[in-house]
């Protein structure tokens, strides 16, 4: 089946040359930081976690959101996903790559990486993460390949995969509340000391994960004859709405319990965010930006004849996606390292080489969707003769 | 017996002379000098021992001078860098009460409160959250209570920074050597990407010696075993009334402040 990966169109050589290209600058800086250390990022002793973790926990979301796909179609048998299925099921694999790509150029000793399974701590939950993530990545390969090669076959699957898609569903929703956990247990971080961070995570997940996948499918629609079907398409972004809903409201109650409890340490990250602490305001924009884009992605798709409009569609996507991409991707991490333990505030922003190895990374993930989804077509247009 | 290999016996025989005749010139000044040369077993006294070390700060007896003492003969014995930027590393080093006790949210503070430096340094926590967040065991608790490091286990990842609640580690973001003034050969300076911290002086404890920060306290720093009834430390906290850092974190720190 690997073999769809080779032949394609000119269009199909470019997009990978032009992700290689990427890929090539951002190594380059890569290899700067593995020469001079995380010196070159915009990390300090205070802010010591930063966009490499965001854009991992992003990813860890995007990861999980495959099985708003996969729960509907094998446990309701709903079977307008069925073209979209494994579209979701090779996004999780390149977002899983993503995610360990992310967590190995965050290390400062990338070399003794494998420390961690030498020395396996039960009781870290780093460890427990890398566990959740290779588990996740090895079911997905599996599922995927084995579903598409029978489909290409023209044989059903065997049945051993459906006992693994039942635990995959499963697996989908450990990945992120185990990512969850390796902030919600620390005490000395405000902003994440909270029973509903995995809860958040899930839910801001569920719609920014779908929405991505569905804008990747949108263009994929646009670019080959690829159609996953209008019914898909209008029960995705359904599922999308209700999720973002959920996250909007998840938030809001974090919002309530800092402020009408009162208390310094709850309220402080949420101060620093949205009006800034002590005269720190470089995260203000942002997040108010996250705000806006949030709510007026709600407003554009609550009503579903909006909801239905590809015009209106689209955008919407496209804000909730930005807007849910600043929550976690800027505003998560620095706001539970400020104020830092001190109370006091140290300003983190990502450096330009910084920048530069994460779009490395993500243009690795855009590399591997491309074959796969390459791959999927390809095997789709050769057993129904179109796409 | 080829002549290539009886001349290199040959060789090999003059150098060993030559050798112990003479000094390793080679090594340069540091190398021969006597205080620097690796301890021996006659200079080790009986090391000193407890069921869980501890520490109490008067830190009524400090001063901006003393504190510099403190942390000059920490950081220099074990080659901790100053960087003087955001990616500092700390070992010991100090703060105000707002800073120090955070959780206390003072107001009002007596105008000789509000201008105290405290001392701060690894509380070395009975609960430490940053051995339990640790995924390689890097960072462990001995039985005596000391939270230490294993610097060339650590990954890097930083995990325990994130779960300390008091800022106590840091992170090497770059080679650190060229930012150590003068090398301590006793000790060795670390690597590049891996995380360190105040490790209550295991190697001077090892020799029947008491913290160096100690030593310099000039009696503003009290050591000793926090389960012995009759150590310094117990004494001190029987008489005079003491505060931990952040005690809400439920992580049990090791050092004590008397106000």
């Amino acid at each position: 089946m690997i073999e769809k990966a080779l032949k394609g169109s000119p269009r199909y050589f470019g997009t990978l040359f032009v992700l290689l290209v990427v890929l090539g600058i951002g190594a380059g800086f890569y290899l700067y930081q593995l020469n001079q250390g995380l010196v070159i990022t915009g990390l300090s002793r205070d802010v010591s976690w930063g966009f490499y973790i965001a854009q991992f926990t992003y990813m860890v979301g995007v990861a999980a959101s495959a099985v708003m796909l996969v729960l509907p179609y094998y446990f309701h048998h709903y079977k307008a996903f069925s073209k979209m299925i494994i579209m979701g099921e090779f996004l999780a694999i390149a977002a899983v790559i993503m995610c360990l790509g992310f967590i190995v150029i965050d290390i400062g000793q990338p070399q003794r990486m494998l420390n961690v399974l030498l020395n396996s701590t039960p009781n870290s939950v780093l460890f427990w993460d890398m566990v959740v993530l290779n588990g996740y990545l090895i079911l997905n390969v599996v599922i995927g390949w084995t579903s598409l090669m029978a489909y290409w076959k023209r044989v059903s699957p065997p049945t051993w995969v459906k006992p693994l898609v039942y635990l995959s569903v499963v697996w989908a929703f450990s990945i992120h509340t185990v990512t969850a956990f390796l902030y919600a247990g620390l005490p000395g971080r405000h902003y994440w000391l909270t029973a509903i961070l995995a809860a958040r995570f899930l839910s801001s997940a569920f719609c920014s994960g779908p929405a991505l996948l569905l804008l990747l499918t949108l263009l994929l629609k646009r670019v080959t004859s690829f159609d996953p079907g209008r019914e898909a398409i209008k029960t995705l972004s359904t599922i999308i709405t209700y999720a973002m809903c959920v996250n909007v409201f998840f938030f809001l109650l974090e919002v309530f319990t800092a402020f009408y409890s009162n208390m310094p340490g709850h309220m402080d990250p949420l101060v620093f965010l949205f009006s800034g602490y002590e005269g720190h305001t470089y995260m203000t924009p942002f997040m108010w930006t996250a705000a806006f884009l949030g709510i007026g992605s709600l407003v554009m798709l609550i009503p579903y004849k909006w909801r239905y409009t590809p015009e209106i569609l689209v955008p919407a996507l496209v804000m909730l996606v930005i807007g849910t991409w600043l929550d976690k991707g800027m505003g998560l991490i620095v706001a539970g390292f400020t104020p830092n333990p001190f109370e006091r505030v140290t300003e983190y922003m990502p450096t330009g080489p910084e920048m530069m190895i994460a779009l490395m990374i993500y243009a690795l993930g855009g590399v591997v969707l491309t074959i796969l989804w390459k791959i999927a077509l390809e095997v789709r247009k050769e057993v129904e003769g179109t796409l | 017996m080829n002549s290539s290999r009886r001349d290199f016996l040959k060789l090999a025989g003059i150098s060993a002379v030559a050798v112990s005749a003479g000094t390793l010139g080679f090594l340069g000044q540091g190398a021969n000098a006597a205080d620097a040369l690796p301890p021996v077993a006659a200079d080790f006294k009986a090391p000193i021992t407890a069921k869980r070390w501890a520490m109490v700060v008067d830190s009524a007896k400090f001063n901006d001078a003393l504190l510099q003492k403190c942390a000059d003969a920490c950081h220099s014995y074990h080659n901790v860098p100053s960087i003087g930027s955001n990616k500092e590393i700390k070992w010991f080093w100090s703060d105000d009460f707002d800073a120090t006790f955070p959780t206390e949210r003072p107001a009002h503070l007596s105008e000789e409160m509000e201008h105290r430096k405290f001392p701060l340094l690894c509380n070395h926590c009975a609960n430490p959250p940053c051995v339990r967040v640790c995924p390689t065991k890097a960072t462990f608790k001995r039985e005596d209570g000391l939270v230490m490091m294993d610097y060339h286990r650590c990954i890097g990842c930083r995990y325990c920074m994130a779960g300390c609640p008091f800022g106590a580690r840091s992170f090497n973001f770059q080679d650190p050597a060229p930012f150590i003034k003068n090398v301590n050969p006793l000790f060795p300076h670390r690597t590049r990407g891996v995380v360190e911290k105040c490790t209550f002086c295991v190697e001077q404890l090892a020799k029947g010696e008491q913290p160096l920060c100690v030593q310099a306290s000039d009696g503003a720093l009290l050591f000793g075993d926090l389960e012995d009834a009759n150590s310094s430390v117990r004494k001190a906290l029987k008489e005079k009334y003491a505060i931990r850092r952040k005690p809400d974190a439920g992580t049990e720190p090791g050092v004590f402040y008397i106000l």
